[in-house]
């Protein structure tokens, strides 16, 4: 009898987990995806929506008609609970799910698996800073109905500017603890090279908002890159691209409150400060999504299998510890639950502790950025995950495959201008991604393999891989050929 | 406002201009330079392939 495999979530650690479960796995295996929307949403091009260089339709499309050409048994729904070792009234592990499809809205229903992926991504925790996010006073990227509704609102200023108004920009992060600083870093320079190509960029007056201790942190301590004679921290990088463009910038913050047109700050230095704006983009921190577990006699395990964060434990080192004491070997590598046949991908698992520093304001505020976990990461765990459940539904006793975010590099692109011939971005490779500092003692990465370029072979880069990734998830001819 | 902010001095510019490295006319020019970008086109497709050979663990 045939396995079922369970994923929840088809971000692009789900997605990915379920296209190679159905290209490894024989047509006996049944793989399920679970997920509350109908649209594959490849996120790094959600950028170029934001600035009106993109429509959403050109970074989404259905995944119904995908799943069903694959064979994948999709349901449109969000999981509610799981039940790792089912129930009084159900002998076999299951996963409580409630549809959101139209036509089953609100009815809930037990999905029995034997390997389970929870790739439920995180949850867009604007509610951490009060006044932040889409429908308050601020726009986002996170989503392609964010980025349109952010490119609304710039075309609005920019009709201002036209009129002679002067516009102030405010774009970063929108809490203390939140990640993704490098979709900001995109934000910011591609709607400055925006602004300029509309002739409008004396008008504005852009700014940075951070939570970084320094420019180019981005959520992994910074990085070091040799380049003319020198090892140089990224720092010294990111404040050049901004100084070159006019952007200023405000670090170590933490924002605690957003009002129309303000943002109220605190920073490490324990500073109260007001900064104005008539548009902001401001990301927020991350939760897990709000899965609850229970064990067999309907009795609450969510904190054994949850981080109070809302990311699932897995097999990660989670002993609190002071930053001197971490340790690459901290960070997880099978992805594995304490139930054998339970595994989180992408952001969806718990990181032990940050990659930055942590740092307290002298109010005792934590300013930290969380861990980065991009698509390639992401998707190379999901990989590996899948890898190893098939090995294990064919005999193998333990996972097989790893992917530790401390033994495996990104590369990433960063886009610093959407222009086939005037465009540039910067081309980074770190390895590994969580530095190594017992392997590495003098910057904890390998600087051999530690690059970073601006230029427009970046963005022609950029555009190749938005197209080749949108086909490699749309699983057309020769997808499952593309690296991850 | 934080140590690192760029703030507008008596004289109009940003008071720690100075302190923020600037790429020259011919560094920016080599950015968009065609025939080199093509060069580094190959050249960074080649590192990232390194790096995607490096992340993906065989069988342990």
């Amino acid at each position: 009898m045939g396995a079922r495999v369970v994923v929840l979530g088809s971000g692009i650690a789900g997605h990915t987990a379920a296209s190679f479960l159905r290209k490894w796995l024989g047509k006996e295996h049944q793989v399920v995806v679970v997920s509350p929307k109908t649209d594959y949403n490849w996120i790094p091009s959600n950028i170029w929506v934001g600035v009106g260089l993109l429509r959403a339709g050109q970074v989404l499309f259905p995944l119904p008609p995908v799943y069903k050409r694959a064979g994948i048994d999709y349901r449109q729904a969000k999981a509610v609970a799981i039940h790792p070792e089912g129930a009084v009234d159900a002998p076999s592990p299951f996963v409580e799910i409630e549809y959101t499809s139209p036509d089953k809205q609100g009815q809930h229903e037990r999905v029995a698996y034997d390997y389970l992926i929870n790739a439920t991504g995180p949850k867009l925790h604007f509610e951490a800073t009060p006044g932040l996010g889409p429908g308050q006073n601020t726009v986002s990227v996170c989503t392609a109905d964010h980025a349109v509704e952010a490119s609304k609102l710039l075309d609005e200023k920019v009709e201002r500017m036209r009129k002679g108004e002067r516009q102030r920009f405010l774009v970063g992060v929108g809490h203390g603890t939140s990640t993704c600083q490098g979709a900001a870093f995109e934000y910011i320079v591609n709607l400055e090279f925006e602004l300029r190509r509309r002739g409008v960029r004396d008008k504005a007056d852009i700014t940075y908002l951070t939570n970084e201790y320094e420019l180019g942190d981005f959520g992994m301590g910074g990085i070091h890159l040799r380049q003319g004679g020198y090892t140089t921290p990224s720092k010294i990088f990111t404040e050049s691209l901004f100084a070159e463009r006019g952007i200023d910038w405000v670090t170590r913050s933490h924002v605690s409150k957003i009002e129309p047109g303000r943002a109220f700050i605190e920073t490490l230095a324990g500073e109260e400060k007001e900064l104005a704006f008539d548009m902001a983009m401001l990301l927020p921190p991350f939760r897990g999504a709000a899965l609850k577990a229970f064990d067999k006699d309907g009795v609450d395990i969510t904190s054994r299998l949850f981080a109070p964060s809302g990311f699932m434990k897995v097999d990660a080192d989670y002993t609190a510890k002071p930053y001197e004491q971490w340790r690459a070997a901290d960070w997880p590598r099978t992805y594995q639950t304490e139930f054998k046949n339970v595994f989180a991908a992408g952001i969806a698992f718990a990181p032990p502790h940050p990659v930055s520093v942590p740092r307290q304001s002298l109010k005792g505020t934590n300013i930290t950025p969380a861990p980065p976990r991009t698509g390639m990461p992401s998707a190379t765990i999901a990989k590996a995950v899948a890898h190893s459940i098939v090995d294990m539904i064919h005999g193998a006793k333990e996972p097989t495959h790893t992917a530790s975010m401390a033994e495996m590099g990104a590369a990433c692109v960063a886009s610093a201008g959407a222009n086939p011939f005037t465009g540039t971005a910067a081309s980074i490779t770190v390895f590994p991604i969580v530095p190594d500092f017992e392997k590495y003692p003098e910057y904890g990465r390998d600087l051999k393999h530690t690059f970073g370029e601006i230029g427009l072979a970046g963005h022609w880069i950029k555009i190749l891989l938005h197209h080749l990734f949108l086909h490699k998830a749309k699983m057309r001819p020769l997808w499952s050929l593309i690296p991850e | 406002m934080n140590p690192t902010s760029l703030t507008k001095t008596s004289h109009g510019r940003d008071d720690h201009w100075l302190s923020v490295t600037r790429p020259t006319a011919m560094t920016r020019f080599f950015r968009t330079f065609l025939p080199w970008q093509f060069v580094r086109f190959i050249v960074i497709n080649f590192k990232m392939m390194r790096i995607i050979a490096l992340s993906h663990r065989p069988p342990r």
